[in-house]
């Protein structure tokens, strides 16, 4: 029996315990995916050709992934923008309309309760979240600024990430003007006679877009951009290894509530507006201790790195780091071989004097210390379109 | 026949009882996706059924490899150190892992034949 105040708005097909089902899940099983549980959600983690030629596609034409299990929140009001900056270290007020912006919400303590993508639209803020926190996020905006904005769950809506370095020739095909777009605008798009909002952005350190749109034809605009002879179908297992290549952080693994955007190397995401001597300097969750962790990185307790292992033995998460002393100066938080190096690579957090690129660390793997090396992310250029 | 399956997804084809030959079946193969890395054992080194005798890697994820029975490594696949992913292209013939010489030979009669492993893998 829940308790849940009617009041509150949440996701409809988003109810705990029953695993759920994408707008396109007879497509994944009729193109041979191979289907896990993920946040909730039964999602294809491969397809026939194996998440090695996936990745190895994607870098080199154009793969679809289905991302419908994330969370779109749509914000609405003239005090939206305001009221976003209360929340997240980052520069709202100032972001043009159909530009999109990479956010993270804190808590107190200046801990990641999660990172998202924003656009401002003409009427409204479109918010894409991680699909395991989208009901805590719900809940948190709602709590926190409820009551100066409209906020709604766009539950019927899927989102399809479209990337790789042929993304844009293909969907320009089906969507001419889509080529104009440069990294992280979004415009809206009218396709069948169906609203398309495209923002230039994604998750795989390549050129590619994510496109919202109604469920309904979610499967439709799927299978007419796989009619394309450059176009692949991709599951979750690339899209885990095309982000780490890229130097991207996974919810979960490289962030957590724990974890500040200072230690996580996302200081990028601070605006200057929201530093200290910005003109709206600090107003949002764990300000003083974020910028007290910008100004002195002495108060940073760990840093997020790159690895690269220096023998061919992929080490994965959790597997703990030792310095030349043989002491743990961190962990590895998520770790693989990388398919387009042909190389191990992770990332991990670690003690700040281990963090300078060229330290070397040992890395225990089922009791054997395996040579690292720190080195600069991301491990693959990424190639971002900025006209 | 002398190709058996163990419930761990080995396969063993005895049919030289000093240097049977070991390798992970199709199914297991097929589980794990690409791999991409395979530890051997030392050749010398003796092993109890069901010790870990190998690690195999794929992009996704990383799998003990099992003893399917006692005995002494006599041979371990190079090539397969070299190219992972014959784990994958070859998993009964240019993918096996080691060779092995039988210390017990009566363990052999309580592995799967190829059906019986078959429905096990199927039910699992």
């Amino acid at each position: 029996m829940t308790t849940a105040s009617p009041n509150l708005p949440h996701f409809p097909h988003a109810a705990t315990g029953a695993s759920l089902q994408t707008p396109l899940h007879s497509l994944h099983l009729e193109l041979g995916a191979r289907m896990v549980e993920f946040a909730g959600y039964q999602l294809p983690v491969q397809f026939a050709q194996g998440l090695m030629a996936e990745h190895l596609h994607t870098r080199a034409a154009a793969s679809l992934f289905d991302v419908s299990h994330m969370g779109q929140l749509r914000l609405v009001g003239a005090d939206a923008a305001a009221a976003l900056e209360t929340l997240m270290p980052i520069d709202v007020l100032d972001l043009p309309v159909d530009r999109q912006r990479y956010g993270l919400l804190l808590n107190e303590q200046a801990g990641i309760l999660d990172d998202l993508m924003l656009v401002r639209r003409s009427n409204d803020f479109l918010l894409v979240v991680n699909g395991a926190c989208k009901r805590a996020d719900l809940a948190h905006l709602q709590a926190r600024i409820g009551e100066r904005c409209e906020i709604t769950p766009l539950a019927g809506q899927a989102l399809l990430a479209f990337q790789g370095p042929l993304a844009v020739d293909v969907l320009q095909r089906l969507v001419p003007g889509v080529g104009q777009l440069r990294f992280m605008d979004g415009a809206a798009f009218v396709w069948e006679g169906s609203e398309l909002y495209i923002t230039r952005s994604g998750y795989t350190g390549e050129d590619g877009f994510e496109i919202s749109l109604p469920d309904f034809m979610a499967e439709t605009l799927a299978r007419a951009l796989l009619l394309h002879p450059e176009a692949a179908p991709a599951g979750l297992g690339a899209r885990n290894s095309l982000r780490l290549e890229a130097g991207l952080c996974l919810y979960g693994n490289e962030l957590d509530e724990n974890t500040t955007p200072a230690e996580a190397g996302l200081l990028w995401a601070v605006q200057k507006a929201r530093r200290a001597g910005g003109e709206r300097e600090g107003g949002f969750p764990g300000a003083a201790r974020l910028l007290a962790q910008m100004a002195d990185p002495a108060l940073r307790r760990r840093q997020r790195v790159g690895l690269r292992a220096l023998e061919r033995v992929p080490v994965r998460e959790p597997a703990p780091l030792c310095g030349a002393d043989g002491r743990q100066v961190g962990q590895v938080t998520s770790g693989l071989l990388s398919p387009s190096l042909a190389q191990p690579i992770a990332q991990a957090y670690v003690e700040p004097p281990s963090a300078a690129p060229g330290t070397r660390l040992q890395a225990l793997v089922r009791g054997r210390r395996v040579p690292m090396e720190v080195v600069a992310m991301p491990f693959v250029p990424s190639r971002y379109y900025r006209g | 026949m002398s190709v058996q399956f163990s419930k761990d997804h080995e396969w063993i084809d005895s049919a030289d009882a000093a240097a049977a030959v070991v390798g992970i079946t199709v199914h297991a193969q097929d589980a794990l996706g690409d791999v991409v890395f395979v530890e051997l054992p030392e050749v010398g080194k003796t092993f109890a059924q069901g010790e870990v005798a190998g690690v195999v890697e794929s992009v996704k994820a990383a799998a003990d490899v099992y003893m399917p029975v006692d005995g002494e490594i006599v041979e371990v696949n190079a090539a397969l150190r070299d190219d992972p992913s014959l784990a994958n292209s070859d998993p009964l013939g240019a993918g096996w892992f080691f060779k092995v010489k039988l210390s017990n030979p009566a363990q052999l009669d309580a592995l799967l034949d190829e059906a019986a492993y078959t429905a096990f893998a199927q039910s699992a």
